[in-house]
């Protein structure tokens, strides 16, 4: 049969050949029972959590949980409306304090998930004969942002400063110019020179996002990403950002020193065109913003884990994504998605879930085994992992 | 030689290195069909015409050029 569903039939089948060569399917997974960040029942049996995005380990905290409980109590189950409309509750509104506070910037606005607050800024900030400039290797929700808005888009070589600057240069005279980068680069888990960069993109005259979903709460003196650290949080005009890493629920956000930002609320179509988010997920997302301002013992623990798991992976013979761990993510380079595969399922038998990333969403055509770094995964945790990624690596043959 | 066909010798000349598989190029190539290029043999190749003739192809423009013919057309509007 030969209809609109067709055009998949070349990843059917890439799906299906994995299957029959007997590897349990890596996009199919399901956690039975969730017993804190960092272990979960997968299967039946008790799995280390090594490739969930909760770097700060804010799921299960109490004040986090019972502020949520307090507002599903109080204020019911769902808002049933647009923020424009019936959806703005006072929760919502202390969530966008809660961000103004943490970031020290003048306004914030909410959206019902990370992918939206790309979609929706990106896309009416920059219309039709505006062009943005984006690294290559730019999230999913970036490149849709950019096409819904239906802009120029021109991409530049991943992370390089004088790709970059060309492009800008080559801008024609009078067009509105956006530079999109991100703080932490979530494949390869590198950073961004965004001092450069951004500097560049002032120089030229344009307008610079920053997506620092990968960085917040643990990047920066004060936890609010590359920007922060790099010291030019000043310069950037947008910055976006999750609540569904760090934060530890759902949603996504935008926060600006722009004296017009206001007005996006009204006019920018993913914001205005869907429901809030539920009361208890704002109350659980400001609580865990404002616990995360003041979790500096957390942040130095969880580098640590990134800087042990990084050596000890190097040393077990495993090609890494980065010479050294730049962010609590580090990505295992596998020779091809076969190998990834069994290696993917071999490290679910020893007991230890990290996510399997393939092209296209990976860049240069990789297969990675991913791994994202918790807060909260204890020495004696690091320790098991890597003995699981030896005996894996052992039994599928990717180190001697 | 025309404006034109300088246009077309150095796009030629630029595909050259990229043309791994050795295929005969006309006016008439395809890029993603006949070349086989994949997205970050697509980039590296179009940073370099953009290098050369001082120019900026956008993946919009990108998506309605399949051939270097289309290319070669693109490129003279450009510099017009």
């Amino acid at each position: 049969m030969t209809d609109l569903l067709s055009k998949f039939d070349d990843t059917i089948a890439l799906r299906q050949g994995l299957i029959d060569s007997g590897v349990t399917d890596p996009f199919n997974l399901v956690m039975e029972t969730v017993e804190s960040p960092t272990v979960a029942i997968c299967n039946g049996k008790r799995t280390i959590l090594l490739g969930t995005y909760n770097y700060m380990g804010m799921t299960f905290d109490p004040d986090v949980v019972a502020a949520g409980k307090k507002a599903l109590d109080e204020f019911g189950s769902g808002t049933t409306g647009s923020r424009v409309l019936n959806g703005t509750y006072v929760g919502h509104k202390a969530c966008e304090e809660a961000l103004k506070d943490f970031y020290g910037m003048d306004h914030a606005m909410v959206f019902s998930t990370g992918y939206q607050a790309n979609l929706g800024i990106i896309s009416t900030i920059a219309g039709k004969d505006d062009y943005i400039i984006l690294d290559i290797d730019s999230h999913a929700s970036i490149y849709d942002g950019c096409a819904m808005g239906n802009a120029q888009i021109v991409p530049f070589r991943h992370n390089d400063i004088e790709a970059l600057e060309k492009r800008l240069k080559r801008v024609p005279e009078g067009a509105g110019k956006l530079v999109v980068l991100e703080g932490v680069y979530s494949m390869l888990g590198d950073i961004a020179p965004l001092k450069e960069m951004v500097a560049i993109s002032k120089a030229n005259g344009a307008m610079v996002l920053v997506d620092e979903a990968h960085s917040m709460g643990f990047i920066g003196e004060n936890g609010r990403g590359v920007a922060e650290a790099q010291g030019i949080i000043e310069d950037v005009d947008f910055i976006i950002g999750t609540f569904s890493k760090s934060v530890g629920t759902v949603g996504g956000f935008c926060v600006s020193n722009h004296p017009k930002f206001e007005i996006l609320r009204l006019v920018c179509r993913p914001y205005v065109f869907t429901a809030s988010l539920p009361p208890s997920v704002v109350a659980t997302a400001a609580t865990s913003i404002r616990k995360l301002m003041d979790s500096a013992d957390k942040r130095a623990h969880l580098w640590e884990n990134s800087k042990r798991l990084h050596a000890g992976l190097r040393q077990l013979g495993f090609q890494l994504g980065t010479d050294e761990p730049q962010s609590a993510i580090i990505a295992v380079i596998m020779p091809d998605l076969e190998k990834g595969a069994a290696m993917w399922e071999a490290l679910l038998h020893e007991g230890l879930y990290v996510n399997l990333a393939r092209p296209p969403a990976t860049p240069a055509n990789m297969t990675l085994l991913r791994c994202s770094l918790c807060a909260l995964h204890t020495e004696e945790q690091v320790g098991e992992i890597l003995g699981m990624f030896a005996a894996a690596g052992r039994a599928t043959g990717c180190i001697s | 030689m025309s404006d034109r066909s300088q246009t077309l010798a150095k796009v030629l000349g630029i595909i050259e290195p990229f043309n791994k598989k050795g295929v005969e190029v006309s006016e008439a190539t395809r890029f993603a069909q006949d070349l086989e290029w994949d997205s970050l043999t697509v980039l590296d190749f179009v940073a370099n015409i953009e290098d050369e003739f001082d120019v900026l192809i956008s993946m919009n423009m990108q998506a309605e050029i399949e051939s270097v013919a289309q290319l070669v057309d693109a490129l003279e509007k450009l510099q017009a």
